[in-house]
């Protein structure tokens, strides 16, 4: 059952893509603009939304410890008793930063990035490590084998392991010993239209949204105001980008 | 002749073994505890016959269209099954574990209950939460065992 929907899936984004190419010159620019938003629950994800984030570190008190006390709530992480402070998961982390030249120091949130060309996936070898169409780089735990090449692969340490077993997780938020897991971007919130929960506690310091809807507040925000990338140079395509680092 | 001697032993051995097969056969499967869900609602997602046979071909379905197409309808999701099947809480007030504390099935929980009987090893609750959303608060006994059999820390 579930095989010959993926097939099925394969040939649309195959003969989406052959035809692609003609539509989009076809079509006004304004129309595919107006179909990017939020989707109802039951409806499949596409290309046409790009999700990400844009961080506003000077906003953000305490380097963000209050948007990974969010995460840590919202996925029920970081109280792993039998791990060590390597071993613990780290789905955020705050990040210390100082410039040894001009002595400026600031901190930020550093999370999976989300990048368009991720290099987890890249490396996988069971194809556990995806990136969705709709830009947000996931875990699938069901096929994960713990091997930690996608940890070993990311240049923003953005991954862990789970090294014990866990109980209790939260329903929306599975995770379990010998898999890898990392910001999941809250899919199981934008899946039904809202936003993530770290956004939610950032009082507006981080904006989420569509990069691919070019008059999303996200979009608006970035072209007024620019956004860095952390490691820009690796030209991975972030979809979570920063001001004020 | 030998031969025939031989055979006749064969032919007894085996009737002695279906025998013994036959006698395990007295045991009756366990029903399932469909009191929570039947309290909730008169038909399953499916017809009885139908989820007997093929709850896994549903939930492994639902899986990968919620995992990669981002579909989050709840038909035949998992976490509505344990929403609907398994009690918030049993009659001491704590939540109903697909392990007990000594890592056996419980009994009491809904998928343990064939589970045990046909020795079929499910490992969906290594990750996904046996209990309904909003039960009642975790057991501190058995938020503190690991994995591997023992209790490691208090």
């Amino acid at each position: 059952m579930s095989k010959s929907s993926n097939i099925d899936a394969y040939r649309r984004k195959f003969l989406l893509g052959v035809a692609g190419t003609a539509t989009a010159v076809t079509v006004a620019p304004g129309l595919l603009l107006r179909q990017a938003g939020a989707k109802a629950p039951s409806e499949e994800i596409s290309d046409k939304n790009r999700w990400g984030m844009l961080i506003d570190v000077d906003r953000l008190p305490n380097g963000g410890q209050g948007v990974v006390d969010a995460c840590k709530k919202e996925h029920g992480w970081g109280d792993e008793a039998h791990s060590n402070d390597q071993q613990k998961a780290h789905w955020v982390r705050t990040v210390h930063v100082k410039e040894k030249l001009t002595e400026h120091e600031f901190d930020l949130p550093v999370m999976c990035q989300h990048c368009e060309t991720a290099p987890c996936a890249d490396v996988c070898p069971t194809g556990a490590s995806f990136r969705r169409e709709d830009g947000v780089v996931l875990v699938d735990k069901h096929i994960c084998i713990g091997c930690r090449y996608c940890m070993m692969a990311c240049p923003y340490k953005a991954r862990s392991l789970v090294h014990e077993a866990l109980f209790d997780q939260k329903a929306h938020s599975p995770r379990g010993k010998g898999t890898v897991e990392s910001c999941t971007m809250c899919v199981h919130r934008i899946d039904v239209g809202r936003l993530p929960a770290c956004v939610e506690a950032s009082n507006g310091a981080i904006i989420f949204g569509d990069l691919n809807d070019k008059n999303s507040e996200i979009s608006q925000a970035l072209k007024a105001r620019g956004g860095k990338q952390i490691r820009a140079d690796l030209g991975l395509n972030t979809g979570v980008r920063y001001q004020g680092i | 002749m030998f031969g025939k001697v031989h055979n006749i032993f064969v032919t007894i051995a085996l009737l002695g073994l279906t025998t013994l097969l036959l006698t395990g056969c007295g045991d009756t499967p366990p029903e399932p505890r469909l009191e929570t869900a039947k309290a909730k609602a008169e038909q399953c997602v499916e017809p009885t016959d139908v989820m007997r046979k093929d709850h896994m071909e549903f939930i492994l379905h639902e899986r990968d269209e919620t995992m990669y197409e981002g579909i989050r309808s709840s038909k035949h999701s998992f976490k509505g099954c344990i929403n609907c099947h398994i009690p918030a809480a049993d009659a001491q007030g704590k939540p109903v574990n697909y392990l007990t504390a000594d890592h056996d099935l419980n009994p009491e929980h809904f998928c343990a209950t064939c589970h045990a009987y046909v020795g079929v090893k499910l490992n969906c609750f290594d990750c996904h939460s046996d209990n309904p959303e909003g039960a009642a608060p975790a057991d501190s006994t058995h938020a503190n065992v690991n994995g591997n059999g023992g209790v490691a820390h208090e």
